[in-house]
């Protein structure tokens, strides 16, 4: 039986390899893949603690996270999307449009 | 070594290398299939923790949909190819954040082992022995459409919230 702590580790590490994505890249469609893996982390650790303290509240709440996500990659993409067609780029660099 | 272990390293390491490979493909559709293959890898760890429905919904849900999303975008914008200077080049505050905190989680572990470690459980943590729970699909409806109904009835407005502003933010203006 693999400890529960081992679990977090492995989400803790993926988790800052989502960090590290979103840090060091340009292409805003790397930097939501980036955050995407960061949720997925955060899902491990709810189901490795689901089932370490017996109680199924975790797992719904991995549910819940998966809607959420769908919902930012719709509108993050479309900002993205929105955006392309206005500056020709995915660079992060060029969406400055709300710099004062 | 026994099974459940080798099952577990060989998971968490193909989560943790296309993690990186993700991260560190220049070409975004490369990136995106190494994502994919780390949902997978995911899944599967699910699996392991008895939470089938849940690994179901990886692969249906996150993988089938959200990834094919990305998909769809990235072949509409006809991004093949990697941005010149595609890496951001760390400013040193940044170098510095990024070693205090990795000093900071490194302490956590070193504290968090030690109190795993020991027979007595966290203070207002797990119970000793935990009752095994199974995270099949009757299991995890119950508990969805019983304990959280009015969150999950809250969720389908933030659904179509969401895709309400998908329409409008990608619209052509005119």
């Amino acid at each position: 039986m693999v400890p529960v702590s081992h679990y977090l580790t492995l989400s803790a590490i993926l988790f800052a390899v989502g960090v590290l994505g979103v840090l060091t890249r340009r292409n805003a469609i790397i930097v939501f893949l980036a955050v995407e893996i960061m949720l997925s982390a955060v899902n491990l650790a709810f189901v490795a603690l689901s089932r370490a303290s017996g109680n199924l509240d975790g797992q719904v709440m991995v549910f819940f996270t998966i809607t959420v996500a769908a919902a930012e990659a719709a509108v993050g993409l479309a900002i993205i999307v929105a955006m392309f067609r206005r500056r020709e780029t995915v660079d992060i660099a060029s969406f400055n449009v709300l710099k004062g | 070594m026994s099974v459940a272990e080798a099952i577990f390293y060989l998971l968490g390491g193909l989560a943790i290398g296309s993690a990186v490979l993700a991260i560190s493909a220049p070409n975004p559709v490369a990136s995106l299939l190494f994502v994919v293959l780390a949902f997978f890898a995911l899944a599967g760890l699910f699996v392991t923790l008895d939470a089938h429905f849940l690994a179901a919904i990886q692969i249906l849900v996150y993988a089938g949909a959200i990834l094919v999303l990305f998909l769809f975008v990235i072949m509409l914008l006809n991004l093949g190819s990697a941005l010149p200077r595609e890496w951001l080049a760390p400013p040193p505050v940044l170098i510095l954040a990024t070693a205090a905190g990795a000093a900071f989680l490194l302490v956590l572990f070193f504290v968090g082992y030690r109190g795993l470690s020991v027979a007595a459980p966290l203070p207002g943590a797990l119970p000793a022995a935990a009752p095994a729970v199974s995270g099949t699909t009757e299991a995890v409806g119950l508990a969805l459409f019983r304990d959280f109904l009015l969150p999950f009835e809250v969720t389908s407005l933030l659904l179509l919230v969401a895709m309400v502003g998908a329409v409008v933010l990608a619209k052509r203006e005119r």
